[in-house]
């Protein structure tokens, strides 16, 4: 080995690439080998498919997302999208390693790309500065996998009915060119999971709703009247006394992110802790809580995003049988890891063409069913819109999204199902954000 | 301007700081690691300690840059082709996070333990990536005399492996996930005792009876049904039922005689099965108890030991054969007051406790002619280790030098575990067969595509010599020697990345002293994605 400080001249050729660059990669494509996918087949074919016509959409460029951009660069993907609509904030900085300082502010999408780009020279990783429900089907259907990082489930909902609405059914028989897989990781503080979903074959996002508890907020009597632990005084002052005393200025909404609002909580969840001799409010606790923020490091995203872009590769290139399906990690005591098939549901609302139904009482009120839209498990809508046809017409029954038509239809809340004028077996189309696509549910009237 | 830097830091931080605390965040702010090898593996390990602030990292790597090398490693570019690759990795990781001190060493690791294997004392925890087994196990002996942490890793084609050697780590902080609550009801202490005597449920107000903690009812109960069955808690199934229906009785009546709606019993009932469990001390604290260093206190004692020392010395006194009282509740419906002062009472006697704790260690220091408390680096305050005295934790691993010899390795484990034939093991077993192929031929299996086939017979050679050496009666599965000539050792990005993301926080573990080290071998297999730990 030379002993000398220069460098040897590099040929790079015209496509960038130097030699060896790919070797690592080549092993599993241009060699059989006993555990490979039965539709595997040695040739160096597949890594000219990776590198020229395969098309991947990373959503999310957070934690999950640059280790994603990242990984995929460096297994020979180079036609990848990135879909992140937030700006880069300096609590990122420990674990989204594409970010400087120099950058917060700027779109995370955009900043990744360019520093993906620029690292891994080929690599043309395409930024969106938008939330994914400003696509549709035209934008999602030219990809061949699609793999999210996301951080909320409502969006996972989301994404997951917007592959489902891309599914073509030939008298009753599932088109496989239709389906695109959905590669699915999430992580919080030490604990981590990664799934391969096969939209119409396998288990989907809705199927599982159970795996992901509901959030519990506190109940509004121990907030106002009963507050025990520092949580609940620091809820106090978020829910009840901002909206009071609106400390800066009318239509000023709290803003988690604002160091000034923060502080003006702080010191009042401080003061309302003291009236009830509660201990423990701490600004740090303050603004874990207003901000509902989830620990977070560098080495569960590392994990997560790794497993999942191996079985980003493995379908692109079937170079093994995918992950059946669902991965669970947690590194808090050694490591710990847990591999199973999670199930389809017959009736899941979002994959199964089981028609939804909702049973209710002719006298039942409208408020009722709202609710049970919002808090059955298996459905957790967030704010459901119920139209139903009615004399002809489509009729919206209610609706919380537009203020002008909530405060229109919020009387419909209190009248019965019957004085609304819907009949037994009437359909009900209801429109939410966790479901690009309304969810039909048909009316049975019980005695 | 120091203000501000520190509140920067705490921003930047402050979703880790959420996990490992200011304490946590200043052990890894003071640890020093040294990295053999930044090979993709190598250096995805040390991306995910530089990020959260590690204090400072060391690379040591002999090797020139090469174009394979840039294919699978984002911290070097086709620049750096030709270059040491100690170097070139340094200043893309560096580039990292300012706060953090990057050095390189141009050197082999083989060289330095010829030349200088004291050069290795200084580091926090010494990180070993793609090492040649003679390197590996020259390595772990310097390093188990030293005393320095080693954490051995590699990546084999889809095979990711990790080796934890350390003679004793110790946790304090071991943050148990589903931790029993420790709320003494099948003994409950005289302060408790009083409290509960405070209240009289059949007379209380509606009110106050439907907002008084589900401990307290609990404890209420209790004391009737020990009165009434010779001072025996329920034991079995049969006796928890009656004594939760007994609560269920004893739930309000409206005029009509329908149960109101009290959640606070509701509580009660749901909660008896988990209340009545009996306080005692866990296994691997008893194993602490029960250790030579708790025993021996002397001069050298390690804080550790002195702090369990303390504990058991109240558990055997004060504590009539208990922990001192943990000193939390959990939340449960109540009004305000009742639940402060409840609450109280538990921290009361909790820094009570705590106190003697710290009185019987102060004792032992000023026996052994030391005078200062708190200890110095690497010791905490009573009260951290009396709230978590039921989950202290000792992880000692063997030696590779233990692992590796005829006459004391794990022959059990290996075998039991390849009763299943496509156990992790298989994967470990070939590891140490491709080492042997190494050995002999200087270059691991089927690098060239011309030599993967000729090159699986020889390597099923290196397997049977490995098993007949170790007189293992398992059977290799011939897939798996096609499948590791088939890797040609290459590191796959993917497999590197997951091997970074999991040693990072074993490293950090072992620098923070908090959450608990793996023992004392743990195998990926990304074909399949499934991992065992093993202890070898």
């Amino acid at each position: 080995m030379a002993d000398g400080d220069e460098p040897m001249a590099v040929d790079v050729g015209s496509s960038g690439d130097w030699d060896g660059r790919w070797s690592h990669v080549q092993k599993f494509l241009e060699r059989s080998g006993p555990f490979t996918h039965p539709d595997f087949e040695a040739s160096d074919e597949t890594l000219q498919f990776l590198l020229e016509t395969c098309k991947i959409l990373v959503i999310g460029a957070g934690g999950l997302g640059c280790e994603l951009l990242k990984n995929l660069a460096l297994s020979g993907f180079r036609h990848i999208h990135v879909v992140d609509m937030d700006t880069i904030d300096v609590s990122n900085l420990n674990r989204q390693f594409l970010f400087r300082s120099k950058d917060v502010g700027r779109p995370k999408a955009e900043v990744a790309a360019d520093f993906v780009n620029s690292r891994v020279p080929g690599c043309h990783v395409v930024p969106h500065f938008k939330k994914i429900q400003d696509f549709d089907e035209s934008f999602y259907r030219q990809f061949h996998i699609i793999v999210c990082g996301l951080d909320s489930i409502i969006a996972r909902r989301w994404m997951n009915g917007m592959l489902l609405s891309l599914l073509v059914y030939e008298d009753g028989v599932l088109d496989p060119s239709s389906i695109i897989p959905l590669i699915d990781g999430g992580t919080e503080g030490f604990k981590g999971n990664a799934r391969v979903i096969l939209p119409g074959m396998t288990a989907c996002i809705d199927c599982t709703l159970e795996l992901y508890p509901p959030q519990i907020n506190f109940p509004m009597c121990t907030i106002a009247s009963m507050p025990r632990l520092p949580e609940h005084c620091i809820e106090y002052v978020r829910i009840l006394q901002w909206p009071k005393e609106k400390p800066f200025g009318d239509g000023v909404a709290l803003d988690g992110d604002n160091p000034e609002h923060i502080q003006w909580v702080f010191q009042n969840s401080l003061e309302r802790a003291a009236e009830f001799s509660i201990t423990g409010v701490t600004y740090r606790l303050t603004q874990g809580v207003v901000k509902r923020i989830i620990p977070a490091v560098a080495s569960t995203n590392a994990v997560i995003a790794a497993a999942c872009a191996t079985e980003v590769f493995k379908i692109a290139t079937s170079a093994y049988i995918p992950l059946n399906n669902y991965l669970v990690f947690n590194d808090v005591d050694g490591l710990y890891t847990y591999t199973f098939e999670a199930e389809r549901k017959e009736n899941c609302s979002a994959c199964s063409q089981v028609p939804q139904k909702l049973q209710f009482p002719p006298s039942a009120k409208l408020q009722e069913v709202l609710e049970y839209l919002t808090e059955n498990s298996s459905l957790q809508m967030k704010s459901p819109a119920i139209t139903a046809t009615l004399e002809g017409k489509n009729k919206t029954l209610y609706l919380q999204t537009v203020a002008s038509i909530e405060e229109r239809t919020r009387p419909n809340l209190c009248k019965t199902l019957k004085e609304l004028g819907l009949a037994d077996g009437q359909e009900l189309a209801v429109a939410d954000v966790t479901t690009p696509q309304t969810v039909l549910f048909k009316l049975n009237f019980t005695s | 301007i120091m203000a501000d830097q520190k509140t920067n830091k705490e921003q930047r931080y402050d979703r880790q700081l959420r996990l490992w605390g200011d304490h946590g965040q200043e052990a890894l702010e003071n640890a020093h690691t040294c990295l053999l090898n930044a090979t993709a593996t190598g250096t995805e390990i040390l991306k995910n300690l530089i990020l959260p602030g590690i204090g400072a990292f060391t690379i040591v790597d002999g090797h020139r840059v090469t174009g394979e090398d840039v294919g699978n490693n984002f911290f070097l570019s086709s620049d750096s082709i030709g270059k040491n690759r100690a170097q070139a990795a340094t200043e893309f990781l560096q580039e990292l996070n300012s706060d953090v001190s990057g050095n390189f060493v141009e050197e082999s690791p083989d060289k330095l333990l010829d030349n200088d294997p004291e050069f290795f004392h200084r580091f926090s925890l010494v990180i070993g990536v793609q090492l040649p087994e003679s390197t590996c196990l020259r390595l772990g002996s310097v390093l188990w005399s030293a005393g320095v942490p080693f954490l051995v890793c590699r990546t084999y084609g889809l095979v990711g492996y990790m080796r934890l050697v350390v003679k004793e780590h110790t946790v304090v902080e071991s943050h148990p996930d589903n931790a029993l609550e420790d709320l003494r009801l099948d003994q409950p202490f005289t302060e408790l005792k009083n409290h509960i005597s405070t209240y009289d449920l059949d007379s209380m107000e509606k009110k106050d009876h439907s907002h008084t903690p589900w401990i307290v009812v609990v404890a209420k109960y209790l004391e009737n049904w020990c009165n009434e069955h010779d001072l025996q808690v329920p034991k079995n199934y049969k006796e928890k039922e009656a004594f939760r229906q007994l609560i269920r009785e004893g739930i309000r009546k409206n005029e009509s005689g329908a149960p109101e709606e009290e959640e606070n019993f509701d509580e009660a009932i749901k909660n008896v099965n988990t209340a009545l469990n009996p306080t005692k001390i866990s296994s691997a604290v008893d194993d602490i108890f029960n250790s030579e260093q708790c025993e021996n206190i002397t001069s050298q004692t390690a804080a550790f030991w002195l702090m369990a020392r303390g504990v058991r010395d109240f558990v055997q006194n004060e504590g009539n054969g208990s922990l001192p009282v943990r000193g939390t509740i959990p939340d449960m419906i109540a009004d305000s007051d009742k639940f402060i002062s409840l609450q109280n009472v538990y921290r009361e006697k909790a820094l009570q406790d705590a106190a003697v704790v710290a009185k019987h260690i102060q004792s032992h220091l000023q026996a052994v002619g030391k005078v200062t408390y708190p200890f110095n680096a690497g010791g905490l305050p009573v009260s951290p280790l009396c709230k978590n005295a039921a989950f202290l934790r000792v992880v000692r691993c063997r030696s590779l030098a233990e692992e590796y010899s005829v006459d004391s390795f794990h022959k059990d484990t290996i075998t039991s575990c390849m009763d299943s034939p496509d156990s992790e093991m298989v994967l470990y077993l070939m590891l140490r067969a491709v080492d042997r192929f190494y050995q002999q031929h200087s270059r691991y299996p089927g690098v060239y595509n011309y030599q993967v086939e000729e090159d699986i017979s020889t390597l099923k050679l290196c397997v049977n010599s490995l098993l007949q050496e170790y007189s293992l009666n398992v059977n290799v599965k011939d897939d798996y020697v096609h499948e590791f000539c088939r890797y040609g050792a290459a590191e796959p990005h993917t497999v590197a990345s997951f091997l970074g993301g999991a040693a990072a926080q074993e490293a950090i573990k072992l620098i923070t002293h908090q959450f608990v080290p793996f023992n004392n071998t743990f195998i990926y297999n990304a074909m399949a994605q499934t991992s065992t730990t093993f202890q070898l």
